[in-house]
């Protein structure tokens, strides 16, 4: 493009300047990616929630153990199609900084429940038959670089305490990007064996897949029913709304990460806005002169747009670009301690997007001013 | 020839008829200039003097579609600028007129060849046909060889001739000269004035200009006075001037 040449001597005519503006826009949008991240990844239980899934915890809280005899009476009621349960163990391997979530499940039903985390069959019938056996997710595996047949440690304080021996039979892999490999899963019937007695046959929660998602309102109404006044009342609601609730213990975050994001752009836009409005006031003259000698006001409108896109194009995909190689770091560095960090590429379009938009913005108020701007004016202003 | 009686006749290459600038300060009116004719052929290279203050500015800037009267009508070549709208009096600008500057007003960042070529950005010309026209317009100022240089490399005398090879690169039918010596010292300036008179003599351009001093007014073919927005007297190395008009 023969204008080209023009708008490139015109940025880098103040190097320090630009950089500096660039970077401010990196920084914006390396922010933006990586909020916009820890909220997608606070929401992921939320979002990958089955549609047709129900969690039954206490209705006192979820720390509040179960009886197991309510899973034949769960199973009774019309539209339940089947049901696992799972308890939390809490442990940790070898180190306290090796944290990740361990379940202990009901091999049964697990798969017909959660049907979008593979087990190969061979790994599967492997676990089936060992009593002390685990399937850990893929990421926790790699994490730890373990492989199958391993013996694996895990220390915990609960039930009774000390250290818990596994052998490692599978690695299961989520069906999409955003499920959850990093949960270790051993089987019922050892833990049963090992725990002392007075929490014998109770269970953390259970989860149950219904027939039809327009069967959940009326099946969870119905579970809550049955044990109402009770010992144990249960609480019942679908999957999302668990895993909202879950997320909302951790105080607003989205509106926390909302009013973070938009402070920074709109910090952002007074900084551009400044840097070109000032831009645009060191060039008057020459601006003028260019319109003078025939560039319409348009044209000058144009230059000084470009301007502001091509910091804020350079400025976002670098900013971006960090955060592509930030966020795993960063996932690992956090050790689990966060649900999965993953940089989606619609947050990469959104925060383009909204860099582009950052980037009129600055540009728009300067550009109009000086396409407006009468060249007898600001010749006698010279 | 230079006329300011308002009777030029048809083939007049300018022509300005009963010109009026009014500007409002403060809740008064002032009137710049009143009732202003001349009329300039090819060739022609006319100097205006007069106090600051006088409308010799003004003049220019309505000559040069960068202003727009408050009354009268100026033609160029035919065409009258006077009630164009602001994008063809923009399009008018870049095809008939070429400015120069006092103080140059080159674009820093750019190179002298960047700065020439700037007004055949806005015509359809190739980069190679470009790339002639520039080296020609360097060539006629003698700059050839300062092509890659930048403002700040360059004297005083030398950025002024960059700013001529700018406004004559599209081959403009007039040039509109503002002060083009007041920032130059009397070496420089004589310089750029052989330039200027090279440029009216040899390749025939029409060349109206301000200036403050009569030893460079002196070089042009005619001077003429404003005072108060009002031409009052002509004097002319070459003819006789008429005056007249509405003053």
């Amino acid at each position: 493009m023969k204008f080209s040449g023009l708008i490139f001597a015109n940025l880098f005519r103040k190097k320090i300047r630009l950089l500096l503006t660039i970077g401010s826009f990196a920084v914006a949008l390396f922010l933006f990616a990586f909020l916009a991240v820890v909220r997608n990844a606070f929401n992921r239980g939320a979002d990958v929630a089955g549609a047709d899934r129900l969690v039954v915890i206490d209705r006192v809280s979820i720390i509040n153990l179960i009886p197991l005899k309510y899973r034949d009476q769960i199973l009774q009621i019309p539209g339940v199609k089947c049901i696992t349960h799972n308890n939390w163990f809490g442990g940790v391997y070898q180190d306290e900084k090796n944290f990740f979530p361990q379940f202990v499940i009901d091999p049964e039903n697990q798969r017909q429940v959660f049907p979008e985390l593979k087990v190969p069959d061979d790994q599967w019938n492997a676990f089936l038959k060992d009593r002390e056996g685990a399937i850990a997710g893929a990421r926790t595996a790699e994490r730890f670089h373990w492989k199958i047949g391993d013996r694996i440690p895990i220390k915990t304080t609960l039930y009774g305490g000390g250290s818990w021996e596994f052998n490692l039979d599978g690695i299961y892999h989520g069906e999409r990007p955003e499920n959850d490999e990093t949960q270790f899963w051993f089987q019922w019937d050892y833990f049963e064996e090992r725990i002392p007695q007075v929490v014998k046959g109770q269970i953390g929660w259970y989860v149950l897949r219904v027939n039809s998602p327009d069967d959940s309102v009326r099946v969870a109404k119905a579970i809550d029913e049955k044990f109402a006044n009770s010992p144990n009342e249960t609480k019942t609601e679908t999957e999302s709304a668990f895993a909202a609730g879950w997320v909302k213990q951790f105080g607003n975050i989205q509106f926390l990460i909302m009013t973070i994001g938009t402070v920074v752009f709109f910090t952002l836009l007074l900084v551009t806005g400044n840097t070109m409005a000032i831009s645009v006031r060191e060039r008057t003259s020459e601006l003028a002169v260019l319109k003078a000698i025939g560039f319409s006001g348009r044209a000058v409108l144009f230059f000084v747009l470009a301007e502001s896109l091509v910091i804020a194009i350079v400025g976002g995909l670098l900013g971006l670009g960090l955060a592509l190689l930030a966020v795993p770091a960063l996932a690992n560095a956090l050790n689990g301690m966060l649900p999965q960090l993953v940089l989606e590429p619609s947050i990469l379009v959104l925060g383009l997007v909204a860099a582009l938009l950052v980037g009129i913005a600055s540009g728009i108020l300067p550009g109009l001013s000086a396409m407006h701007m009468r060249v007898v004016n600001a010749l006698r202003r010279v | 020839m230079i006329r300011v009686d308002g009777n030029g006749n048809s083939s007049s290459l300018i022509k300005v008829r009963g010109l009026n600038k009014t500007y409002s300060r403060g809740g008064e009116t002032i009137q710049v200039l009143q009732g202003l004719n001349l009329d300039a052929d090819k060739g022609d290279f006319v100097a205006f003097m007069g106090p600051s203050g006088s409308g010799k500015t003004t003049l220019l800037n309505l000559l040069g579609g960068l202003d727009v009267p408050s009354a009268g009508s100026i033609t160029v070549d035919g065409d009258e600028i006077t009630h164009m709208s602001g994008s063809k009096l923009t399009e008018w600008r870049a095809r008939h007129v070429g400015f120069i500057f006092q103080m140059y007003n080159l674009i820093p960042v750019l190179t002298a060849y960047q700065n020439v070529e700037l007004p055949l950005l806005l015509t359809k010309l190739s980069k190679a046909d470009r790339r002639k026209h520039v080296e020609t317009a360097l060539s006629v100022v003698g700059l050839a060889d300062r092509m890659s240089h930048y403002p700040r490399q360059l004297s005083g005398g030398q950025e002024q001739r960059v700013t001529i090879a700018r406004a004559i690169v599209s081959d403009p039918t007039f040039l509109l000269c503002d002060e083009p010596t007041g920032d130059l010292d009397r070496k420089s300036a004589d310089e750029i004035m052989a330039l200027i008179e090279e440029l009216v003599g040899k390749y025939g351009k029409t060349v109206l200009m301000v200036t403050h001093d009569p030893l460079i007014a002196a070089r042009a073919h005619t001077t003429l006075h404003l005072e108060k927005g009002v031409l009052v007297e002509g004097k002319s190395s070459r003819q006789s001037v008429l005056t007249g008009g509405a003053a």
